[in-house]
């Protein structure tokens, strides 16, 4: 019997048992309330609770076994789960009508049942965390046995090829030390792309989000804003799609007009497209700031005789400067993550140069092309990944962490 | 004396005052330049995005004779005239082997029916590409003639991907996009609003919670290509979810979008002005009758809203479904969860790495489709909010 056929199993026999324990219940309730007995809960809720009693146990039992077969203490046969899980529902449901007396609180013990239900739903998302970390963490040690840190963090190679030919059995044709994984390339290229996007992306909405807060008026602002985020709702494959088949082509002719010859996957191209994409991040967090600045300060300026723009450079930017750096520091971080407009436009030749004219990859992409295609799941080309997506997350996170701490600084000053 | 007078009264004739104002002036320009290039770009975005692909909604069809004869039997192709074998498409003429052997009765007859016209024929007459001289002046002749017609490309629709550009369609990609959108949600509403709920409603302020909370705004500034690492190596490598299925693909983005069902669904709850919780506890409900019988219903739109926009979201994205290998070619559409399937933007993404210039135009016109579904449902969200939102 299949895990699913199981589970699916189990529930169906669950449901109808658990409206026969609400029936019940809340007949036993009815009936003694009818004799004119006062009961402390709702007819329900005494319903609800023998459900409860006939449910939860019988379901924590499935999901222990489940636990256990799954890490491999004991495997127990998935019948004698079944039927195991279905006779403690079984006494659950006597024990929980036995139960039911005029002081048992039952609409105290549902909230309580509930309370833990709630928590152990708002758990997962810890979880979650938990598991990235962990299955990364754990995947990149074992990469990190086979390949040095310190050729990791400091090599300028990157070529991780030859393990393919490893992997297919035929490691004796490659000479010793044939792949290099020097990440230093890779990261150059996402802090080149990274630079470019903000440079586009932080003039345009800065200035835009001034616009808005300042300048326009109420109908100006309501129009703007929507059409800026329709912006942040492309999906990144679209642009992708701009940056490669519309952007390129431009950008290559134009530096050919100048005498420059671009590669068609410059890393400028891409760079520039995903800047149009954090435009909207960097214009809405900015306006947000901006217009939670007190008005008494802009007051005080325009009392001073300063003109709307010196009161937005000399008193109103100075003040939004934390917010303004925070949203920032969340474009560098949605920057560094992206990965399909690079996968899509930039290169992937690992290429160390100062040059936004030539291709350049990025370790998104790179993650990327080391995990499709039929590689072996151990390959340390497979692994490398894991390793690159462990340092791209400890680096977002903590542009994250920085992010929220100066927003949170900067409300507490102003609020 | 007059200079001196001027500065005092700060006149608008004086020449520092006039710079100030000319510089004033200067910076609302380059705010509403700022602006406008924004503006521009999108335009630029979606004229280019719709002029590659609105031809796609169209393609050539030949009026062909297919002649099941004897050769027909072993290769499609040679049912065909000799002369239109290379306008007519392959793939339109590669099931007349299957064909004739399901039906018997078939062979030896002939019969008059419209084909696709091949990739290349339909992209010159579409202006895209170029043809050898003497094909083109065939092609032209038979358009003078009305044996090739331009007709809707319901196919694209009702089909899946092919190799042959001129029969490739969203259709398989769609239902994927759909059975994983279904795990998705089935996977994050339930617990998004659960935990929503606890943090708001139930959660004592203490160390738990705010670990809860610090965490939750972090998972969704995470890049999501974590997220497809995270679903490779725990859902994948530890249980042992099928590769490419809808399944895994569902549950990474379960986990994506989950964070953002729960900060919406948590803005929703605490829109729910704290009169109405009282009011409740007052007439003796508990907690839990609170919330499900008062705070719930007035707060739904709201954590629709959310919902709606968190599955826009999760149905645009595309690196974590590559890295859980969603890019499989999948010409038939999936049944299950459990089979290999692709989704619509791993689609797009397909075929903008194919090199032949036909599927351009089917980048396109997927995106065109992609980008009609999101902006709808961005829309309905839009839509939900101010029909439903109620000031207090």
């Amino acid at each position: 019997m299949g895990i699913g056929l199981t589970t699916l199993l189990l529930l169906a026999a669950l449901a109808p048992l658990g409206f026969l324990a609400y029936r019940l219940g809340r007949g036993k309730a009815l009936s003694a309330m009818a004799a004119g007995i006062s009961m402390h809960s709702r007819p329900q809720q005494y319903g609800w609770y023998s459900v409860v009693w006939m449910g939860l146990p019988a379901l924590g039992v499935a999901i222990a076994a489940g636990l256990l077969s799954l890490f491999g203490v004991i495997s127990p046969a998935r019948e004698l789960v079944l039927i195991v899980s279905l006779a403690i529902a079984l006494l659950g449901l006597a024990q929980g009508l036995r139960a039911i007396r005029p002081e048992v609180r039952a609409r105290n013990a549902l909230d309580g049942v509930i309370r833990w239900l709630l928590l152990s739903a708002a758990l997962i998302s810890i979880v979650t965390t938990v598991a990235i970390v962990l299955s990364i963490l754990f995947e990149a040690m074992r990469f990190f046995r086979e390949v040095s840190v310190w050729e990791f963090v400091t090599g300028t190679v990157w070529s991780p090829g030859d393990t393919f030919l490893e992997a297919a059995g035929r490691g004796d044709e490659v000479g010793e030390n044939t792949s290099f994984f020097g990440s230093v390339p890779l990261f150059a290229g996402t802090f080149m792309v990274t630079a470019i996007a903000m440079a586009t992306a932080l003039p345009i909405g800065l200035l835009s989000a001034i616009f808005m807060s300042e300048y326009a008026s109420h109908r100006q602002r309501g129009f703007a804003k929507p059409i800026l985020e329709i912006l942040a709702g492309i999906p990144t494959v679209v642009y992708g799609f701009f940056a490669a088949i519309t952007v390129t082509p431009i950008i290559v002719d134009i530096a050919a007009f100048f005498g420059l010859d671009a590669s068609y996957s410059n890393i400028l191209s891409p760079g520039i497209v995903m800047g149009i994409m954090i435009i909207p991040f960097i214009s809405s967090l900015s306006d947000d700031v901006i217009n939670s600045i007190p008005q008494s300060l802009r007051q005080g300026a325009y009392a001073l005789g300063t003109t709307k723009s010196e009161t937005i450079q000399k008193v109103i930017l100075p003040a939004a400067l934390p917010g303004v750096i925070s949203a920032f520091l969340l474009g560098v971080s949605r920057a560094l993550g992206e990965t399909m407009i690079v996968v899509m436009a930039a290169g992937v030749r690992p290429n160390l140069t100062w040059n936004p004219l030539e291709d350049m990859t990025t370790v998104t992409v790179s993650i990327v092309y080391s995990l499709t295609g039929d590689l072996a799941f151990d390959s340390p080309q497979t692994l490398s990944a894991f390793a690159l997506g462990l340092v791209l997350f400890i680096v977002t996170l903590s542009l994250n962490l920085v992010s929220t701490y100066l927003v949170r600084r900067f409300k507490q000053k102003y609020d | 004396m007059s200079t001196t007078q001027s500065r005092l009264t700060g006149s608008a004739n004086d020449p520092r005052i006039k710079a100030r104002y000319r510089k004033e002036k200067r910076f609302k320009a380059y705010t509403i330049a700022a602006l406008f290039t924004a503006f521009a770009i999108i335009v630029a975005f979606f004229t280019d995005i719709i002029s590659q692909g609105y031809t796609a909604f169209w393609r050539a069809e030949v009026n062909v004779t297919l002649d099941y004869n004897e050769r027909a039997e072993r290769i499609g192709r040679f049912a065909l005239a000799e002369d239109m074998r290379d306008i007519a498409s392959r793939g339109a003429v590669r099931s007349i082997p299957l064909e004739i052997k399901n039906n018997p009765e078939l062979a030896g007859t002939t019969r008059q029916t419209w084909v696709p016209a091949y990739s290349r024929i339909d992209q010159y007459l579409k202006g895209r590409e170029e043809l050898p001289p003497e094909l083109a002046r065939q092609v032209d002749a038979m358009v003078e003639a009305g044996t090739i017609r331009s007709s809707f490309n319901w196919a694209f629709f009702t089909s899946g991907d092919s190799k042959l550009p001129e029969l490739a369609g969203i259709f398989s990609a769609a239902v994927g996009s759909v059975l994983v959108l279904f795990v998705t949600l089935v996977f994050a509403f339930p617990i998004g609003v659960m935990s929503a709920i606890y943090l708001e409603e139930f959660a004592p302020d203490n160390k738990l919670t705010q670990a809860i909370e610090v965490n939750i705004n972090n998972l969704a500034a995470v890049p999501s290509i974590i997220f497809g690492l995270l679903g490779l190596a725990v859902f994948i490598g530890t249980f042992g979810v099928p590769r490419s299925s809808a399944l895994v693909g569902g549950l990474t983005l379960g986990l994506m979008t989950l964070p953002i069902i729960i900060i919406s669904t948590r803005a929703a709850l605490r829109a729910v002005p704290d009169p109405i919780r009282l009011g409740a506890f007052a007439m003796g409900c508990s907690r839990w009758q609170v919330v499900r019988d008062h705070v719930l219903p007035l707060s739904l739109p709201g954590i629709l809203t959310g919902t709606i926009i968190g599955l826009a979201q999760a149905m645009g994205e595309t690196a974590p479904l590559i890295i859980v290998g969603m890019i499989a070619y999948i010409p038939d559409a999936p049944s299950s969860i459990f089979e290999s399937a692709t989704v619509l933007p791993a689609q797009v993404f397909t075929w903008a790495s194919e090199p032949r210039k036909a599927f351009v135009e089917k980048t396109a016109a997927g995106i065109i489709v992609l980008l009609a579904i999101l902006l709808t449902l961005n829309a309905t969200a839009v839509f939900l909010r101010r029909k439903f939102e109620r000031r207090w």
